[in-house]
């Protein structure tokens, strides 16, 4: 066994990362189609469904713990001020409040900087947003904590403060000391020269593009307990990162990172607004250790909106240069983006980078921060808003040069990387292209936009979608046989509702012939699990899988080599068949796996999986297209989504039925941020006018339409041992764009900010004229 | 006491308890302090300024002494540590804690225990026979009606109060009937599925 360390880089949301770990040297023949294997892509339940639907599921926001104490958090009423006194007098009074924590009082604590939070303190003395972090309070329970919260009297030196990235970046207020771009520079990025593709082109198309900012708000809210047993921490969380959540809170404690222990076992949505350890996380930490007992945290439904992240905003002004034959010559995006007033990422130029064949590309991007709430990764960070402004363009373009749309498209293809300059490991962006076109049917789409007869308006439109999504290493899965024939598997991740027990256990059953309801499978627990990364950026199924494979590949070869042992015969004359092992010259030798632990010393037998290195030269990417068509009301201004068609190239299917539903859900969240959702923010207050499910609208069932999904060929084979890529972003980021260049389509004019409002309908059809 | 007196304690306590909570001050009522009078000197204290409530929840009885601000939410998940109601929004906004009242899914943030004296109340537990599923949730597994499933058995209430009325919805009907609960995971699809399926699995 030649097991390797590597060092290997992926996209990991909103950035490139770079991880050491162990890799799996095993080099392992793909798997045949699905239609030839028995767990593998079929439509299995989901294993946590009987106990999600029975009412049993704990999630964190059910943990109770024997003599728990609550906590409630007092946020900032002020976008900008500095705290010059915080008076808890009469808090304390209450009877039932055990403890408060404020910026002025944390040196008790040991209180330190919060280094994902721009290294601002925990309670910093200058708060920089309405919901910022000025105190905390923990109490017999949560209406005491609440009650208490009320009688804290702040003292404010009260600042000017900015909301809009634009004003910011020009502004003399300074958000943070070294300036309100952050690194102080735009992320520049050039490949051939723009200028000169321009010279080429027979047309120049300019366009501004703007979107708005949404929130996450998963139905649990974000919660933490935490609770001490001597010098062990064990927090149960609401995230998506047991471990990632675990390093940081060690390093916020200054404590090491195997004396913390972090536990999920089942979550309500993340979507990549829990990615990361809270500050809330911290203080329900530091408020046990003081007070001896376990202490939770619950951010109600107006936190989630004002303090627990959101998609930033962008503002993108877009310049594409093209030949009369449909070649693009050049494309330039400038862009910007209100991050909120800690460091996160706004940028959203990616898909412009690599999408289309385009020799000369240059993009410019500004995250600002502004006095709002932090921006988080969400679903597909940056993509989503640079395919709206990126495929709107393409089809103002094409218009202009009289070419189909689609057509204009597959002229532009490309088979390589153009940043990285390598091949794709598979690209079936043409084929999806096809089917897409056939499905929605293409051909009877307006020839003239907004040709329709009738107030009410039928179109098509249309997007691609280019995303990482190939995952990597570390990441490991061991497995534990015991003496009764139990298969227990513990892999290094978490499942956020996305399938991640189902299919750990049918990748397992298919390699070692169990049935999958006989696997255990124990996830999101950083002290029970191998190693393994956060479930974002669609990076858990290829990364997880291939692990999960491996261990089973290697108990297959455990249990070969101790019937082998067993029957003094080389492991050459042992064969493996439905899960028992046989001698190959005498097929009634035979010995299930629970024969074989029963006759070991150890009455157990492990083996730890791990996830091989990412393939080098190649490039693997997730692509696809999805075809929308819409009707629009032309008195109301009301658009109805009917039908989305998605097609997608994003491997090899585990579980039809699990996929499936992960990709209505992403079409659906598409069609929240195309049509209703916008968190407002005040400006001239700093406030958000509508922090909660009423007045934030995301889609219910009635603006479901119906939904097709395809899923191309039968696995990237070259990805990974699974021949498997993710699917949590690329099922949404091309809708937006999609229903964008549908209600094009229908009405003849162009909404150029998101989300498509009725006002801006109404605004397009009838106040030019 | 009659059911009716014990109503108007209810009421007027509760209005004095929500003046305690906003006004923040510990000046404990005096009109509580008559009744705490009867009490045994050790419970007075945690008793203080709470009102007795019954309720029949899920085939059986429970009498408890809560404070009158409590809402059902709470009572079922705190109380009676029937954890299967989710809180989302605590609003009357996303439909995780709806619960039956009878035979009408009701939003368990919105009412008051107190509102609830008397009622026969069913949960997602409820649902359950002994250890089985019962039909709705067993669509629900089948059809994948969920995902992160934290909205899951509200879901499965409503459309268990959807099929009680209506044993064969038409789509637009469970879409109608349905709309009242989110899923931010965007299961609809299969939602929509799971009660279709589950119309037929109670027809059997």
């Amino acid at each position: 066994m030649s097991d390797k360390i590597v060092k290997s880089k992926f996209f990991f949301e909103e950035d490139f990362i770079e991880t050491i770990g162990e890799v799996s040297s095993k080099e392992y023949k793909s798997l045949p189609p699905n239609k030839k294997l028995k767990y593998v892509g079929k439509p299995l339940n989901r294993k946590d469904a009987p106990v999600k639907a029975s009412g049993k599921a704990k999630f964190t926001f059910d943990i109770e713990l024997p003599h728990m104490v609550y906590a409630r958090t007092l946020r900032s009423p002020h976008p900008n001020a500095i705290i010059k006194d915080i008076d808890t007098l009469h808090a304390r009074q209450v009877p039932g409040v055990f403890a408060i924590l404020h910026t002025f009082n944390m040196s008790a604590f040991n209180g330190g900087k919060i280094e994902w939070y721009g290294n601002s303190f925990l309670f910093d003395p200058h708060v920089r947003y309405v919901g910022d972090e000025i105190a905390c309070v923990a109490a017999k329970d949560e209406e005491t904590a609440e009650r208490a919260l009320k009688l804290i009297d702040v003292k404010y030196e009260i600042l000017d403060y900015e909301i809009d990235a634009k004003k910011s970046m020009n502004s003399k207020l300074k958000i943070h000391p070294d300036g309100n771009v952050r690194r102080g520079k735009p992320f520049e990025y050039e490949r051939g020269s723009v200028k000169d593709g321009f010279d080429e082109a027979d047309e120049i198309i300019e366009d501004e593009f703007s979107t708005q900012v949404a929130v996450h708000n998963p139905t649990e809210p974000h919660c933490s307990v935490a609770d001490w047993n001597k010098d062990k921490l064990t927090i149960y969380d609401s995230t998506q990162a047991v471990f990632r959540v675990r390093n940081m809170i060690a390093d916020a404690l200054d404590t090491p990172k195997d004396s913390v222990r972090i536990i999920k076992e089942y979550m309500g949505g993340g979507f990549g607004g829990k990615l990361e350890a809270g500050k809330y996380s911290v203080m329900a930490a530091l408020l046990a250790k003081k007070l001896k007992r376990p202490v939770k945290i619950l951010n109600d439904r107006r936190e989630q909106n004002i303090a627990l992240g959101n998609r930033p905003d962008s503002v993108q002004k877009l310049k594409i240069g093209v030949k009369t034959d449909g070649t693009i010559t050049a494309l330039n995006h400038y862009a910007y983006a209100a991050i909120g007033a800690y460091p996160s990422g706004g940028g959203c130029s990616w898909p412009l980078r690599t999408l289309y064949k385009c020799d000369n590309v240059r993009t410019e991007e500004y995250s600002v921060y502004t006095n709002a709430g932090r921006a988080r990764a969400f679903r597909a960070p940056g993509n989503v808003q640079g395919t709206f402004g990126l495929e709107s363009l393409l089809d103002e373009a094409a218009e202009k040069i009289g070419m189909d749309p689609l057509e204009f498209r597959v002229k532009n293809f490309v088979d390589f990387d153009q940043v990285g300059g390598k091949p794709y490991t598979s690209k079936m962006l043409i084929e999806a292209y096809k089917i897409g076109a056939k499905k929605i049917g293409w051909e009877n789409r307006n020839k003239i936009p907004g040709g329709g007869k009738g107030y009410v308006k039928r179109g098509v439109g249309m997007a691609s979608q280019i995303w990482w999504g190939g995952g990597g290493p570390p990441a490991h899965v061991r497995l534990e046989l015991d003496s009764n024939g139990k298969i227990v598997a513990f892999a290094g991740s978490q499942d956020l509702g996305t399938g991640t027990y189902t299919f750990v256990a049918q990748v397992i059953g298919e390699i070692l012939e169990i049935a999958p309801d006989n696997i255990d499978v124990v996830l999101g627990d950083t002290d029970r699990v191998p190693y393994g990364p956060s479930s974002g950026g669609s990076t858990t199924a290829p990364s997880i899988s291939p692990a999960a494979r491996d261990a089973a590949e290697r108990m297959k070869e455990k249990l070969i080599s101790n019937a082998a042992a067993l029957w003094n015969v080389e492991s050459e004359n042992v064969g493996f068949e439905n899960g028992t092992v046989f001698m190959k010259n005498d097929k009634s030798k035979k010995l299930s796996a629970k024969d074989i632990v029963a006759q070991l010393d150890d009455k157990k037998i492990s083996a730890l999986g791990s996830r091989e290195a990412n393939p080098d030269g190649y490039s693997v990417q997730t692509f696809g297209a999805q075809f929308a068509e819409v009707e629009v009301d032309t008195l109301t201004g009301n658009v109805r989504v009917l039908k989305v068609v998605a097609v997608h190239d994003v491997g090899r299917i585990l579980n039809g039925k699990t996929l499936e539903n992960q990709f209505h859900g992403g079409i659906i969240m598409g069609i929240g941020f195309a049509l209703t959702e916008e968190q407002i923010r005040d400006e001239y207050t700093g406030k958000i006018l509508n922090d909660n499910f009423h007045d934030y609208k995301v889609p219910t069932i009635k603006e479901t339409p119906e939904i097709e999904v395809f899923i191309l060929g039968e696995g990237d084979m070259k990805a990974n041992n699974m021949g498997v890529k993710g699917i949590g972003e690329p099922a949404m980021i091309p809708t937006p764009a999609a229903i964008a260049n549908a209600v094009y389509n229908a009405i003849g004019k162009r909404i150029k900010s998101l989300p498509i409002t009725p006002d801006k309908i109404i605004t397009a059809l009838y106040d030019e004229a | 006491m009659s059911n009716k007196k014990n109503k108007n304690l209810n009421r007027r306590s509760f209005i004095k308890n929500i003046g305690v909570g906003f006004a923040g001050t510990i000046a404990a009522a005096p009109l509580l302090k008559s009744h705490a009078k009867k009490l045994p000197e050790e419970i007075k204290d945690s008793l203080d300024g709470k009102v007795e409530v019954t309720v029949y929840v899920n085939g059986r009885k429970f009498r408890r002494n809560i404070f009158p601000q409590t809402t059902l939410a709470q009572f079922i998940r705190d109380e009676l540590n029937l954890t299967g109601t989710k809180v989302s929004c605590n609003h009357g906004e996303c439909g995780s804690c709806t619960v039956l009242i009878g035979s009408d899914a009701v939003y368990s943030c919105q009412m008051l225990a107190l509102d609830a004296d008397q009622k026969f109340i069913t949960t997602i537990e409820g649902l359950m026979k002994n250890d089985e599923l019962g039909e709705v949730q067993k669509a629900f597994v089948d059809k994948d009606g969920l995902q992160c499933g934290f909205c899951t058995p509200g879901q499965i209430i409503s459309a268990y109060a959807l099929l009680k009325k209506n044993p064969a919805p038409s789509e637009e009907e469970i879409r109608e009937a349905m709309s009242g609960n989110l899923c931010r995971c965007g299961a609809y699809p299969k939602i929509i599925e799971s009660v279709d399926a589950a119309a037929k699995l109670l027809k059997k």
